[in-house]
């Protein structure tokens, strides 16, 4: 317990330096992905913009990354960012990794949370006169967007995890916490306490989501 | 010339799976709808009014066959000219496809934003049709807070926004109770008959076709079986299939154990008599007084139908056997009587 008291400094900026990487992660993977699950939205069969073709590769990139584990893909991809410039460990490798394993994940969630709009909606606005990219990028994502916010608050889970997990590479953060100062050292207080910050986190961001998806599901 | 033309219109779907032959939706339809006119295109789900009803918006195109609006042939516009002819066709819709996330009065106004409109109009004409519809109360409700009569009525409105010429109506009272169907076929009448729009709707249920189309077309596996005068329909249906949706809603003849229950109930010679606003009733009943005869009535039901009389009357005629042959000879000339045993 000491030990963990004199840490607490530590335990603080690991904290922030997580939330840092999470939300860096999200800005570029949610950015990403969420052009990429439009771009799968509006290709599917019978959707505003199908086309089997585009739709068959997207399909299968996302389908071949998806479900790589976390922790191989951000060891497989070190010789790829050092292949751009980028270090292969540290926080911005931490960014990149994730950037690129949670874009196809969020993707999936957006695809299919646009789906959740009904084709009768769709059809509505088509015969009001609005061209398919207008459906596509003001109707479409306004009438999801409180499924869509729930997806992204989902997502945001996953991303701290992953942030943890980075760990491993020098990271920074939480889980690079946990493995020095607690697992390592044999500590199991100074691990859980990681723990207990992840969890505080994790819930915060939780809450967050259901309210806002709350407000504009006016529910 | 007529406003709607359809000419040859067929549409056929890629099989659904490989090697099997393709659907066919609608097979060589053509059709034409006046101006003003109320259209009602009724058949079974698959008979194609859906698919027909979309050609006429482009929100389908044809395989084969012209779709013609107002002379122009639409299957040939490309997307900008398309959403010009758009905004001059409203579509109205069984399960009213609202925007959630727009408010009664946002729905409303959303293909006057699609149209360019400036923000004083819009404000200015959505009032205005929600006043006509009669939700000048609800406009900052969602669409979840209304009743199924309500959301229609915010459908019709949206529909009606940018002032259209036609009216497409998609089942538009299917998903509504009985009530709540009059109310939205008054306010589809008022829509023909005080605005002028022509009005294509598709339906399932003859009831709607009898209370609001001047005309009717009849489809079946994707062909027009039958079409001409609601009047003319619903008094003598010539296809099979028009005549199970008449009887939907006229069941005035009686048929199998109906017929068998009256003859086990009376006596005598039971006959139906036609009647129509030429037919003389009066005389008829005079007629078998005459000859000393009694009578009762024993089925049938008088409609009212696009401001027509027409009905059957079942009669159980007893007395003396040849004074009931000659009174029935007697009556016949007045109007026409049909004995039920010799009924097919």
């Amino acid at each position: 317990m000491d030990r963990l008291i004199e840490l607490l400094p530590l335990l603080w900026d690991a904290a922030l330096e997580t939330l840092y990487v999470a939300t860096a992660a999200l800005l570029f993977g949610g950015a990403l992905g969420l052009v990429l699950g439009m771009a799968l939205y509006a290709t599917r069969a019978g959707s505003l913009f199908a086309n089997p073709v585009v739709f068959g590769i997207l399909n299968v990139i996302v389908n071949t990354f998806r479900p790589i584990p976390f922790i191989i893909l951000l060891l497989a991809i070190q010789p790829v960012a050092r292949g751009i410039g980028l270090p292969g460990i540290g926080v911005p490798f931490a960014i990149f990794a994730i950037t690129i394993a949670s874009l196809f994940a969020i993707s999936r969630i957006v695809e299919q949370n646009l789906l959740t709009v009904r084709p009768g909606v769709i059809e509505a606005a088509r015969a009001a006169g609005a061209s398919r990219s207008r459906i596509l990028f003001r109707l479409v994502p306004r009438e999801a967007l409180g499924p869509l916010i729930l997806g992204y608050t989902f997502v945001v889970v996953a991303l701290v995890d992953m942030t943890a997990i980075a760990g491993v590479v020098a990271a920074g953060g939480l889980g690079e916490f946990a493995i020095n100062y607690g697992s390592k050292q044999f500590n199991p207080w100074v691990t859980w306490s990681a723990v207990l910050v992840i969890v505080v986190i994790v819930q915060l961001v939780q809450f967050l989501g259901n309210g806002l998806a709350r407000r504009v599901l006016r529910r | 010339m007529s406003f709607i033309r359809l000419t040859s219109a067929t549409k056929t779907y890629p099989p659904q799976t490989k090697g099997a032959a393709p659907v066919v939706a609608l097979d060589d339809v053509s059709l034409e709808i006046a101006a003003g006119e109320v259209c009602g295109v009724i058949g079974y789900s698959g008979a194609g009014k859906s698919t027909l009803l979309r050609l006429l918006n482009a929100l389908e195109t044809p395989t084969a066959g012209t779709v013609e609006i107002d002379g122009a042939d639409i299957t040939r516009f490309g997307e900008r000219q398309l959403r010009r002819l758009r905004a001059d066709i409203g579509m109205i819709f069984q399960q009213f496809n609202l925007f959630d996330s727009r408010t009664v009065a946002g729905n409303v106004a959303y293909p006057l934003e699609v149209a360019g409109r400036p923000r004083d109009e819009i404000r200015h004409r959505v009032a205005e049709l929600l006043d006509f519809v009669g939700l000048t109360a609800r406009a900052r409700a969602y669409p979840e807070q209304l009743s199924g009569g309500q959301k229609q009525r915010v459908g019709i409105a949206r529909a009606l926004a940018t002032n259209p010429r036609i009216l497409l109506a998609d089942e538009a009272t299917s998903a509504l109770d009985p009530d709540t169907t009059q109310e939205v076929l008054g306010l589809l009448r008022r829509i023909n008959r005080e605005l002028g729009v022509t009005i294509v709707l598709i339906t399932h249920e003859m009831e709607v076709i009898r209370s609001l189309a001047d005309r009717v077309v009849v489809m079946e596996h994707g062909r027009v079986i039958e079409t001409g005068p609601v009047f003319d329909i619903l008094s003598a249906p010539q296809h099979p299939a028009t005549a199970r949706f008449v009887a939907s809603v006229i069941d005035d003849v009686p048929r199998g154990d109906e017929l068998a229950a009256l003859r086990a109930r009376h006596d005598g010679r039971i006959v139906t008599l036609n009647v129509t606003e030429a037919a003389a009733q009066a005389d008829v009943f005079a007629a078998l007084s005459a000859h000393g005869v009694r009578f009762e009535v024993v089925h049938g039901g008088i409609n009212d139908i696009a401001g027509q009389v027409f009905g059957h009357l079942t009669l159980a005629v007893t007395g003396d056997e040849d004074a009931v042959a000659s009174a029935l000879v007697a009556a016949s000339v007045y109007a026409p009587l049909i004995e039920e045993d010799t009924r097919g």
